[in-house]
């Protein structure tokens, strides 16, 4: 990894630019206060007297470093050495801290600025009470590695000892602070390890299946394999029999969202092993409901019959598409079809529960606390006050966690059984109780003209819904790119009803979404004989921000143009390659984040492929917070990508057909190749990683795969083109 | 049934369990050792890795009861206090993202470093390939490897 450009003007000019994005506002409580005898400043920051210094971290960390990231970000401005600090989650308490969400890669852009400003006001007050103290003038005081000093007299004092007199100040205006110059960073922009990497290794619990609460009981939930089915019968008086059950009930549930309480059974035992074993002679007599027809064949065959027609709905008809197409040099017809696939964390889903005097406290791996504790309060009919959620660590979320079915299910039957319990489902109810990436279908005709530029572009897109409404994370947005892009640009899409749950899937739309749109613009490339790249530049045009009329979806060409030409010069694009051996090239702009993506495959005469390198060239702004960590979001985010090329969850009969990782393979360690990459600096500020990685992956191997043997991926898995693993 | 006699971590201990429970739940809900984790529960992840008589094993695939008196090695007692080169290594590199799985593949690669102290890439691939990462830490966990086996790093 290494920076193409340093070009880092001041940040409170880059922050100016950001303008109006000030949070601060949010953060009601944390007036400073001693708490004992501790210095308080606010919600992230606790000093005590002896000089510990603790920064809470506000928002779940499933792996994407926010425990560490967040806090150095404060630990920068308070002038502490990072690894001092003792870091701790805090408690789920949006009033109280402000959204707290692991998802849409938001915790960098977010809270960048805030916990500059929370950092430096706590600094501010240290430095005002060792002046008081002293009786000499702020100008002459500087804060440094957990200290003030005083350099005319050579005095300092430690935090710890200011702390006191730091508590007896009123806060200063977070908005008027000084903020550190981006050139004295000495936190910010170092790699450092995760903070919890000691327990890690070390085998500690820290994640939602770890947690232990005194006289705890263990609970599975057995659902109908049919989405919302609910239950006729069940022998649950043969299972309350069987060794170390202690209950055994009927969970009735509700069938008008998916996303909450499903029927099912419980069975609650004095060990995990206990419930499982007797889970197995549970035989339950299902009422499958109305979707057990439904499959993913039905669903191809559907979008078949409805591709070539007229769409239902026109979302975009910029120009005039018919016309252009009539007129163009050549036209390319093609559908391009994804499927379902499942999130898979590794960590299966659980949350422990506790029932107590008509509440309702919760330790839960959720990637999405405070709608877990709307639907917990609605479903059991409590006031939300009453539920109380503590973040564990999460073992992989990629959006799954979400939502917070398991959240409200631990909940309700710790309540029921009116004892603690832990609920912990099987990889298989995972596999088959998830909120799936939606399937999708795209039939595409483009035109190139004369000059070798696409004169139009039609695509309709049949995708899931009710008709009004798509499904969770199945829409299209009518600026998806190349739409604003070409004069003549129609979207239509049609919907097909769904009783399958879905959700956002890492980079939820652009997953999918940016295989189908790059892959067709390697084929308008190649049908019009132009070089990939190129034909990209020209797609992209001249550098400027092209925004809808209403000032939305702001998308910079520059920056888009800036990371296809220094992935191309990295990768080498355009030397000669041995045949069987390819480049592809793909971009996508998302979560704030523009990247793109070349991949070198190599693929045998019996279809083999083997993705040999990919290079990365990314621009998310001025700042990377965390260098190890950014690397490892995107070497982590393309070699997933790199995974859903051979994944897919099958409906058949209304149910999931795959049930674990011998049916859903996961990348593995040895088909992992090299991830190069490269950050683009440019005067913005810094924005999240978590995502915007993932999505050029996909196409930019299916376009290598197209230079290395002349066949074009329309159709995901992979292997339904007849391609596998080497 | 007479209680189940196991020596893990080098303590002897005895457990009244049924003769089908895996070792992997008498190790996380009957010894409170929770480092050994649950993915799969059918030997396909390897995130349940411990060692028995120095051996990488899928501990959510054997009952407890078929390593009675054999000695068992979890994370807990890879090392004293965490200073195993492995585990120095993975702080040092950064290698977690999650942190899920990394118990399990820190003590499939302990027995591969018993096994061949200075390992090729070949080797690691071979060892590793059992191990699934969901966040795909593959790269690193390749790295730290050759770093605890004090080999310069992989070429990338």
């Amino acid at each position: 990894m290494e920076s193409l450009l340093v070009d880092r003007r001041s940040f409170l000019k880059v922050t100016t630019l950001a303008g109006g994005g000030l949070l601060l506002g949010a953060y009601r409580a944390a007036p400073a206060h001693a708490a004992g005898s501790e210095f308080v400043p606010n919600a992230f920051i606790r000093i005590s007297p002896e000089g510990v210094v603790t920064i809470l971290s506000k928002n779940p960390e499933v792996g994407q470093g926010v425990k560490t990231s967040l806090p150095m970000i404060i630990a920068e401005e308070l002038e502490v050495d990072f690894e001092t600090v003792v870091v701790e989650q805090a408690l789920a308490d949006e009033a109280r801290y402000g959204r707290q969400v692991a998802g849409g890669s938001q915790s960098t852009p977010v809270n960048w600025e805030d916990h500059h400003r929370f950092g430096a006001a706590a600094r501010q007050m240290l430095v005002t009470a060792a002046a008081l103290t002293w009786g000499v003038p702020e100008s002459e005081c500087v804060a440094s590695r957990g200290a003030v000093n005083h350099k005319a007299s050579g005095r300092t004092l430690g935090y710890g000892a200011l702390a006191t007199k730091a508590a007896s100040l009123t806060p200063p205006d977070l908005k008027s602070v000084v903020l550190k110059d981006p050139k004295d960073y000495k936190i910010i922009g170092r790699s450092i390890p995760q903070v919890d990497n000691p327990k890690i290794v070390t085998g500690k619990p820290l994640f939602g299946i770890d947690v232990t609460v005194p006289g705890m009981l263990y609970a599975v939930f057995e659902k109908c394999p049919v989405f919302a089915g609910s239950v006729r019968s069940a022998n649950l008086d043969a299972v309350k029999a069987l060794p170390g059950v202690r209950h055994a009930f009927v969970v009735d549930g509700q069938k008008e969202r998916l996303d909450g309480l499903m029927p099912g059974v419980a069975i609650v035992a004095d060990g995990w092993w206990a419930a499982k074993s007797a889970r197995e002679k549970l035989e339950v007599v299902w009422d499958e409901g109305p979707t057990a027809q439904q499959g993913s064949a039905s669903f191809a065959a559907k979008a078949a019959e409805l591709g070539p027609k007229p769409g239902a709905r026109r979302l975009r008809n910029d120009g005039d598409v018919d016309a252009a197409l009539a007129g163009a040099a050549k036209t390319v017809e093609s559908a391009y079809a994804y499927p379902f696939i499942a999130h898979a964390p590794l960590e299966p889903q659980n949350t422990t529960a506790q029932w107590k005097d008509g509440k309702i406290e919760i330790w839960s791996p959720t990637q999405n606390p405070q709608p877990g504790r709307q639907l917990v309060a609605t479903t059991l009919g409590i006031p939300e006050s009453d539920v109380t959620i503590h973040m564990t660590r999460i073992g992989g979320g990629f959006g799954r966690r979400l939502r917070n079915d398991f959240m409200v299910e631990a909940a309700w039957i710790a309540r029921a059984a009116g004892v603690p319990v832990k609920l912990l489902w099987t990889r298989e109810d995972d596999m088959r109780h998830d909120f799936y990436r939606p399937a999708g279908f795209h039939f595409l005709k483009g035109g190139v003209d004369a000059s070798g530029r696409i004169a139009a572009w039609r695509n309709h897109f049949v995708t899931f819904g009710d008709g009004e409404n798509t499904a969770p994370s199945a829409g299209m947005g009518d600026a998806e790119f190349p739409a604003r892009f070409l004069a003549n640009y129609r979207h239509e899409t049609s919907m097909m009803p769904l009783g399958v749950p879905t959700g956002p899937l890492r980079a939820p739309g652009s997953n999918a979404l940016a295989w189908v749109m790059q892959s067709f613009i390697d084929e308008l490339a190649h049908a019009a004989g132009r070089d990939p790249v190129q034909f990209r530049l020209d797609l992209l045009g001249e550098p400027r921000v092209v925004k809808n009329a209403d000032g939305s979806a702001a998308y910079d060409a520059g920056r888009m143009r800036g990371v296809v030409a220094a992935v191309a010069e990295k990768a080498g694009w355009g030397r000669t390659l041995p045949k069987g051996r390819g480049l592809g090239i793909a971009f996508h702009f998302s979560h704030r984040g523009y990247f793109a993506e070349v991949a070198e495959v190599s693929v045998s005469a019996s279809k083999a492929v083997k993705v040999e390198k990919v290079w990365v060239a990314g621009d998310v702004g001025s700042v990377i917070i965390n260098p190890s960590g950014a690397l490892h979001q995107v070497q982590g985010s393309v070699l997933d990508g790199l995974a859903e090329l051979y994944q897919e969850i099958t409906i058949e009969a209304g149910r999931t057909k795959q049930a674990s990782f011998p049916d859903f393979p996961l990348l593995r360690f040895n088909e992992a190749p090299p991830v190069e990459v490269h950050f683009v600096k440019t005067d913005f500020p810094p924005t999240g990683l978590g995502e915007p990685a993932l999505p050029p992956l996909p196409p930019a191997v299916c376009n290598a795969i197209f230079a290395a043997t002349g066949t074009r991926v329309r159709t995901l898995p992979i292997t339904r083109e007849g391609f596998k693993k080497a | 049934m007479p209680p189940l006699k196991l020596t893990v971590n080098a303590r002897a201990v005895a457990v009244d369990v049924p003769a089908d429970m895996p070792l992997l739940w008498v190790l996380r809900d009957v010894l409170d050792l929770k480092g050994s984790k649950f993915g799969c529960g059918i030997g396909e992840c390897g995130a349940c890795t411990v060692h028995v008589k120095g051996q990488p094993m899928r501990s959510c695939s054997v009952p407890a009861s078929a390593v009675a008196g054999m000695e068992i090695t979890t994370i807990e007692g890879l090392s004293l206090d965490g200073s195993h080169p492995l585990q120095k290594a993975w702080t040092k590199l950064d290698v977690p993202q999650c942190g899920y799985c990394q118990a399990g593949q820190i003590m499939t690669a302990a027995a591969l470093l018993a096994a061949k102290p200075k390992p090729t890439d070949g080797d690691v691939d071979a060892a590793m390939a059992g191990n699934l990462c969901r966040c795909c830490t593959y790269l690193r966990i390749r790295e730290a490897v050759h770093e605890a086996a004090g080999q310069t790093p992989a070429k990338k």
